[in-house]
């Protein structure tokens, strides 16, 4: 086996293929793209050289910074409220439901294989005002209140988002983790009880650092993928009302697709890659310091 | 390596640019693309091609297709970047990119052809200065198969029962608003998801109140809407959204919710096209029953430049013909499409069009007799808030619609944002 893969010409001839596919699906876009920062103009008014000026525009273009500070604001809040609610979950199948816990983990991790458009209809639903107050507003009225056009207001807009796509994904988080912490040695945790520890103490000195490395990768998953959110965005409020939750990713979109400025729409894609590889670096130098205390 | 890189793109993106003179339809079918929110096009060139246009249909059999309004501009700014049109379509949401269309020369003269064929008073003149004006062109590059005023549409009979006269002044419709607001009853039906059936007012305001010319001024940068004169008018409309006469939930409410307000008489009023009377002459739809409906030219703004007779009027989403596709039969096609698209789309949907009709029919339901009438009294034409802008600015108007609706933006802010959005 070995001196089959010794051979370079044998590797080059495996890996080959995949190599060039990946070149020609991944990596030459990548490379046009990045060349598409520094044109304006679109598909049918042509193209023409402007140097840094995409990026010139991006530092001071108040849409710009209005969806970079949603992109940051809506990152933040899902990946603590995913990780977190899916944290929560997972101790509660390892330690409370145990082996009763395949039915509960289930009905949680439902949402996650829902469509993104079917739980953003529902939610829609569910937070109306009009033709017919949704299960949110007639709680409202019950209770003797006016009701809200929840998504059509910025604040509320924001936080039916972050609601719907925690409870979308805090299933698939809680598996993750659930994996993470069965992993732990029974041992550990029968002595660490006979030392005295128990309930939030044994969570904090000997569940939490044992399950570090899965939570790190879960924080690192989760960030990278409410970085670059768009389609629960795209299907529930079109970024709107006006601008409110447009991210990033949405306002790329529209500059590249539906205002035909590719070049800018590049630069606006270029910075997200910079900021999905800033935090992703952050996230793992900040780790490994806490790894060599503990 | 950033040289290289740059260089190889402008290699790559000149190549994109050109790309092959292939036209929209490598077999010789006469290929179509509608909207899936509206058939009527469709379906009507689909009946010609057995009434009318036979023998086009012979030559070059039709194909149609459709997609969905929101992803309409960017399927056709990829179809135009490939030289790949279909051979007519539903023009773009923004008239902004149909003038990169024609800019780009990748659209029909429709003006120039008819006249090869002496069919150029074949579209009424109406229509012809409305799609000049919207696309900046002398000649017509598109076909107006629809030609719609706008207006209000209120409910005569919740007029009546509230001793409502109709308004002839903005200060007499807020004051009709109030009115049936202090009875509990919504004053307008708004549908501020789509945004645009609310900055309309914005618009209609402006023409009344500065004159016909004042969103030409705003785009030939003489003036601003950050200026205190237009910003006034985005005021009246947040004013009036604020007081909840488009209804708590205009800004999630779309316009299938805003007619199905109105024709069950929950809102006293309706700012809408004529478009919409094909809703109102369906007796399912319509529950307050076509009769007591009636319409009204938007109101005189007091002390105002402009004047009621100057009607708001589009020609829908006019179709248009590709340059490139037009050699597999598009003459023939369009010829026939001049002759017979009138009459075929008004016996068989209901739709004015801005084709010249070979015979008036007879039995035409009142409303539409009425918008009719309303056409024919029309002396002049004015367009609407965006029609003059690219589509950053109409994304900025029509998604900050519903804020404005619900008064939760102000008329600055929103002004700001439209302006800021215009770039100039």
């Amino acid at each position: 086996m070995n001196s089959v893969l010794g051979s370079r010409r044998t590797a080059l001839l495996l890996v080959g293929p995949a190599l060039l596919v990946y070149t020609a699906i991944t990596l030459i876009p990548i490379l046009w793209s990045f060349g598409y920062t520094f044109f304006s103009g679109g598909l049918i008014s042509g193209f023409t050289f402007v140097g840094v000026k995409n990026f010139q525009t991006f530092f001071t273009d108040p849409n710009a910074w209005n969806a970079l500070g949603f992109t940051l604001r809506y990152a933040i809040i899902v990946t603590i409220g995913q990780v977190a609610v899916g944290y929560l979950l997972a101790l509660l199948y390892v330690f409370f439901l145990r082996r009763a816990s395949s039915f509960v983990r289930t009905v949680v991790f439902f949402p996650v294989v829902l469509p993104t458009v079917a739980v953003s209809l529902l939610f829609q639903r569910m937070f109306q005002l009009a033709p017919q107050p949704g299960p949110a507003n007639a709680l409202i009225h019950a209770f003797g209140g006016a009701g809200t056009d929840f998504l059509g207001h910025a604040d509320s807009a924001f936080w039916v988002l972050i609601v719907m796509d925690i409870w979308r994904s805090m299933g698939f988080y809680a598996v993750l983790l659930f994996a993470g912490l069965v992993d732990i040695p029974d041992e550990i945790i029968e002595s660490a009880r006979l030392d005295g520890a128990g309930g939030w103490s044994l969570v904090r000195r000997i569940i939490l650092p044992l399950s570090a490395p899965v939570l790190l990768s879960s924080i690192i998953f989760s960030i990278n993928g409410t970085l670059k959110v768009f389609d629960s965005v795209v299907a529930l409020t079109n970024g709107g009302p006006g601008n409110a939750t447009t991210p990033l990713t949405l306002y790329m979109f529209q500059t590249a697709f539906t205002y035909g400025d590719y070049g800018y729409g590049s630069t606006i894609a270029l910075m997200l890659t910079i900021l999905c590889l800033l935090v992703t670096v952050f996230i793992f130098r900040g780790s490994r310091r806490d790894v060599t205390k503990a | 390596m950033g040289a290289v890189i740059a260089a190889g793109a402008l290699a790559l993106t000149g190549c994109s640019a050109s790309g092959a003179d292939g036209g929209g339809s490598s077999s010789g079918d006469f290929t179509t693309l509608g909207l899936t929110s509206n058939s009527t096009p469709n379906d009507t060139l689909k009946a010609l091609s057995t009434a009318g246009c036979q023998a086009a249909q012979k030559s070059n059999a039709i194909k149609t297709d459709a997609d969905e309004q929101t992803q309409h501009d960017q399927k056709l700014q990829l179809l135009a970047g490939q030289n790949a049109l279909p051979s007519v379509f539903v023009s773009p949401n923004t008239p902004d990119l149909a003038k990169q269309f024609i800019k780009g020369d990748k659209l029909v003269d429709i003006s120039a052809e008819l006249k090869k064929d002496g069919l150029e008073d074949q579209i009424l003149p109406v229509a012809k200065s409305t799609i000049s004006k919207l696309y900046g062109q002398a000649d017509a590059y598109a076909l107006p198969n629809e030609l719609n005023i706008e207006g209000i549409w209120y409910n005569k009979k919740i007029f009546s029962d509230n001793g409502i006269a109709v308004p002839g002044t903005w200060d007499e419709l807020t004051a009709a608003a109030q009115k049936l607001q202090s009875k509990g009853i919504q004053a307008f039906a708004g549908d501020g998801k789509d945004g645009w059936p609310i900055t309309r007012f914005v618009g209609a305001y402006i023409f009344r109140d500065l004159g016909p010319d004042a969103l030409q001024d705003v785009a030939d940068g003489k003036a601003k809407l950050t200026d205190a004169k237009y910003v006034k008018a985005a005021e009246e409309v947040s004013k009036l959204g604020k007081s909840g006469a488009f209804g708590q939930g205009v800004a999630s409410t779309d316009y299938s919710g805003a007619t199905n307000q109105f024709l069950s008489g929950q809102a006293g009023m309706f700012y809408m096209g004529s478009w919409i009377l094909s809703n109102f002459n369906d007796a399912s739809q319509n529950k307050i029953g076509a009769d007591d409906i009636g319409f009204m030219p938007f109101p005189a703004v007091d002390g105002g430049k402009g004047s009621v007779d100057q009607t708001p009027a589009n020609v829908g989403q006019p179709l248009m013909m590709s340059k490139a596709a037009y050699a597999k039969g598009g003459a023939a096609w369009l010829k026939c499409i001049a002759q017979g698209y009138g009459d075929q789309v008004l016996k068989k949907s209901g739709v004015i069009s801005g084709f010249k009709l070979s015979a008036t029919p007879s039995d035409l339901p009142a409303l539409t007799k009425t918008v009719q009438d309303q056409i024919t009294g029309s002396t002049s034409s004015v367009l609407w808030f965006e029609a003059l802008f690219n589509s950053k600015a109409t994304t900025a108007s029509q998604s900050n619609g519903g804020s404005l609706g619900n008064g939760s933006l102000s008329g600055a802010d929103f002004m700001q944002q439209v302006q800021s959005a215009l770039g100039q």
